[in-house]
């Protein structure tokens, strides 16, 4: 499917074997030669670490980077709720195409069906590698694998370890790698943070790194560069992610020529513990598995200041269950924080500031019994327990949406290749595979899938069918890439103004979150896009950026990449002010129903927007590639 | 005495070194405004904050996900690995559970196979040296069976869990005082013992993993005990029991 100048790749027919059609086209490298490539594997996360594990068993050369100070530490380590997988273990109805469905309509019709249909199929492998590797998924007295439920199906297909699903599952992909470091076939590079890519005739060829614990900076030439570097929630300043994730990776390499596809596609995740203060940090989610057994709900009445306990049943409005019976508390991502925003607009939000509705237990420990509930979510009680000091055992908790992940990402074609040829992006990094809206549990499948089932044959075909020449590190690209970082590290260096790197961020951050959050209207995102300008002057004349180049230095790494979230959040305002219509967490004020659902416009937006680069000062370029759907009706999505 | 906003003020030691080579001193800061209901690192954040505003060198420390589960922000607070609460990480650690007008010393974790970076933030790769010696199952992808092929009883399950939980943060070793990898290495020897798929390679997992962890210069294990009460994650000293058990059945060559 050819859209101007995205070609997506992606193969037609039936939709069952349109993959392994597809890998039967795909040219091959033979074993004795694999070892002649030099793969660069930036990040490692789920998708980084499998897809370095993965391409070294396979016999290529790998190089591995990280921004930790190991790859164990990579973000997925916080996922915690499961992982989807089509294995119908419960006799419920599940299978690859039911799984396809739920992930094309959880993400209001906005992902590619070629894209999609592959995740689902290649779901059930990635739970056979993972019991494999030693991960101890939770079992049943029978000993056979335990699922939960999730939102946005009707099955149960989530597979998971307690609420540290992430971490178990990374902790196997990175055993593998470490295997592969053992057996000299990978080579490790931690505290890396990657500042730039190198094109050379019109390929990635390299990157250029700063060492973060030397203040060094680094050249490594290869033969394909895959960008594993996770999503950009960050930009929000508060969101659930780790305070290092950050989207420089990708950013540097939209402005080398990547297209960035649906920037303003970022989940608010509904149930995370509520802004404290000012000072905070980072917000931290509580896993949606909760909404299994918890129920969410608000006072009927508006400021209502009563204690929890003192509200009695018929004056509270289980919100969730009454507006959407068939799915109830377990809705989408998208549905459930705008209803709690819908409520607690209303006057009808809880706790001191107002911005928080109940998620109760009570229920489920009488219908269950204590034990159960701990068994099920005992660290996760902990968790809220340690945070907010109440013990939700005894109050319900108190929840509200965060910035959580980020659908938009580096435009791929079906084989994971960016718009730079020899440059592949996998994981979050990508747009591929959620739409406007990401399901629970399926982040964790998209960056194993990606790096265990997909790359290692795509990638094949691009060298296998490629003729690169050697590339060294002294190549001119390769001083020119390492020159521009060197200058803009220095300008960092050099500004010593009045105002602090977290100050620029946290008004940025606030900024997007009021403008370019729950809900966008047009006014709104021209004010914002307005005000970034200014901000962005600002910071590059009154930032403060204390410290050396030559050292380890935290703010002159933090520095960097607020510097980029600027560029970044500009250009996720012109998305969500260029796209006129409502589709997933995507909500435009002008354009919902009468009920505050979102409206698509499926005539004028079924398509993916992807921006190019056109250089500093100049507008950013829309390219559009229109999404065909021939295996689903485009129906309106509804969860009552 | 608490401000009647809440708000708390704290005396800080902390170890500041400027790089590898150089040496350190514990240097004295006051902090005041400071929300019972933030992290420790937080109260870091602000710190540092205020030392970039009077224009000195903010305090190098290392946090990521901050709540719990990375590892990544190992300190050592009044002399314990994260703290003095028990099952908790630098990250979730709250300062409420600081008095108001404390003195609280920081310090970075300390061990031979530890070395510093600058300030607080160490060096653990050994122990990424000590895991890819033999701290996995050897599988390539693509030659997995069926996963539910081979049942696991769910006591079993949940027991190697247990063990699996371990954040690789390193307090195991900086509360020991031979500063020993024991129940780091314990931990995965046992999560791997217990599990079906495990069984092909435990005796080349128990000798590999010991001899790296002498070769990096982790001490040995005496029995103080100092690392289950350190954990985060409270992963218990039968973990270390195992790993002796599996060492020595490997040597007489039993597994």
């Amino acid at each position: 499917m050819k859209n101007g100048r995205l070609e997506s790749h992606a193969p037609t027919g039936p939709l069952e074997s349109q993959w392994d059609r597809h890998k039967g086209d795909l040219k091959l490298v033979s074993p004795a030669n694999k070892r002649k490539f030099n793969v660069l594997v930036v990040g490692t996360g789920l998708a980084g670490a499998s897809a370095a594990a993965s391409l070294a068993e396979l016999g290529y050369e790998v190089q591995s980077f990280c921004i930790q100070d190991t790859p164990r530490r990579a973000h997925s380590v916080a996922a915690q709720g499961g992982i989807n997988a089509a294995k119908n273990y419960q006799n419920d109805g599940d299978s690859a195409h039911r799984l396809f469905y739920d992930t094309i309509k959880g993400g209001d019709f906005r992902a590619r069906e070629a894209n999609v249909y592959r995740l689902a199929q290649l779901s059930v492998q990635i739970i056979d590698q993972c019991v494999a590797q030693g991960v101890p998924f939770a079992r049943e007295y029978g000993g056979l694998l335990a699922n939960r439920s999730f939102g946005g199906a009707q099955v149960s297909r989530t597979f998971y370890a307690r609420g540290q699903t992430g971490q178990q599952l990374l902790l196997g992909a990175y055993g593998s790698l470490m295997r592969q470091v053992d057996a000299g076939r990978v080579t490790l590079f931690p505290q890396r943070e990657m500042l730039d890519l190198v094109v050379v005739d019109g390929r990635a060829r390299g990157i250029v790194c700063r060492n973060l614990a030397t203040g060094a900076l680094e050249r490594y030439a290869g033969d394909t560069v895959l960008l594993c570097t996770g999503g950009y929630s960050t930009v929000f300043f508060l969101s659930t992610n780790a305070v290092n994730s950050n989207a420089s990776a990708i950013w540097r390499c939209h402005k080398r020529g990547a297209l960035f596809a649906n920037p303003c596609f970022t989940q608010i995740h509904p149930t995370c513990i509520p802004v404290l203060g000012e000072h905070q940090s980072k917000l931290t989610l509580m896993s949606e598995s909760l909404r299994n057994d918890g129920r969410v709900w608000v006072p009927k009445e508006r400021s209502d200041k009563r204690r929890p306990s003192d509200i009695p049943e018929s004056e509270r409005d289980y919100f969730l269950e009454r507006i959407y019976p068939a799915f109830g508390n377990l809705v989408p991502r998208d549905v459930a924080s705008r209803a709690a925003k819908a409520v607690c607009d209303e006057g009808r939000g809880v706790g001191t500031t107002r911005l928080a509705v109940y998620l109760d237990f009570a229920d489920a420990i009488k219908r269950l019994g204590v034990d159960v509930v701990r068994e099920r979510y005992g660290n996760l009680f902990q968790m809220y327990h340690e945070i907010t000091g109440e013990d939700p055992y005894e109050v319900p908790m108190r929840i509200y949406p965060a910035p959580h992940y980020t659908m938009g990402g580096l435009w791929v074609d079906y084989n994971l290749m960016s718009t730079i040829p020899g440059l592949h992006v996998l994981g979050e990094a990508n747009f591929s595979d959620h739409g406007a809206n990401r399901l629970g549990a399926s982040a964790l499948m998209q960056g194993l899938c990606d790096g265990y089932f997909v790359i290692p044959y795509t990638l094949g075909h691009y060298l296998a069918g490629t003729t690169l020449g050697k590339v060294t590190t002294d190549h001119p690209a390769f001083r020119e890439a390492e020159s521009a970082v060197r200058t803009r590290v220095d300008r960092l260096l050099s500004i010593r103004g009045k105002r602090t790197i977290r100050d620029f961020h946290w008004r940025l951050g606030r900024l997007l979150w009021d403008r370019c959050g729950m809900a966008r209207n047009a006014a709104g995102l021209r004010d914002a896009m307005e005000k970034i300008r200014v901000m962005r002057e600002e910071f590059w004349e009154d930032v403060n950026v204390p410290g050396h180049g030559a050292e380890f230095n935290k703010n002159l790494e933090m520095a960097g990449r607020v510097a980029d979230y600027f560029e970044l959040g500009e250009l996720m305002c012109l998305d969500a002010l260029k796209r006129e219509e409502s589709c997933g967490c995507h909500l435009r004020d002008e354009h919902q129903t009468p009920e505050g659902d979102p409206k698509r416009d499926d005539a004028r937006f079924a398509y993916v927007a992807a921006w190019e680069y056109t250089g500093e000062g100049s507008p950013p370029r829309l390219e559009e590639e229109t999404l065909e759907f021939e295996h689903v009706h485009l129906a309106t999505r509804s969860y009552k | 005495m608490t401000a009647e906003n809440g708000l708390r003020t704290y005396s800080l030691r902390i170890w500041r070194q400027s790089g590898p080579e150089q040496p350190g001193k514990l240097v004295d800061y006051r902090i005041t405004g400071i929300d019972p209901g933030l992290s420790f690192v937080e109260m870091l954040d602000l710190l540092n904050e205020d030392l970039v505003h009077k224009g000195q060198d903010p305090v190098a420390f290392d946090s990521d996900c901050r709540e719990g589960i990375c590892g990544t922000c190992g300190l050592s607070i009044d002399g314990m690995p994260h703290g003095p609460l028990p099952n908790v990480t630098t990250c979730t650690l709250r300062m409420r559970e600081f008095p108001d007008g404390a003195t609280i010393t920081v310090e970075p974790f300390r061990a031979r196979a530890f070395p510093i970076i600058k300030d607080l933030v160490i060096d653990r790769s050994a122990l990424d040296r000590v895991i890819a010696r033999a701290g996995y199952i050897s599988i390539n992808v693509g030659s997995a069976p069926e996963a539910n092929d081979t049942p696991i009883g769910k006591d079993v399950a949940e027991a190697a869990m247990d063990s699996a939980t371990c954040i690789g943060c390193g307090a195991c070793v900086a509360a020991c005082p031979n500063a020993s990898a024991a129940l780091f290495v314990g931990a995965k020897v046992r999560q791997m013992m217990l599990l079906p798929q495990g069984g092909p390679e435990r005796a080349r997992r128990a000798l590999g993993m010991t001899e790296l962890m002498d070769h990096e210069g982790f001490g040995n294990c005496s029995n103080h005990g100092e690392c289950e009460a350190a954990c985060p994650k409270a992963i218990s000293i039968e973990n270390i029991a195992t790993l002796r058990r599996e060492f020595v059945r490997a040597l007489l060559g039993r597994i």
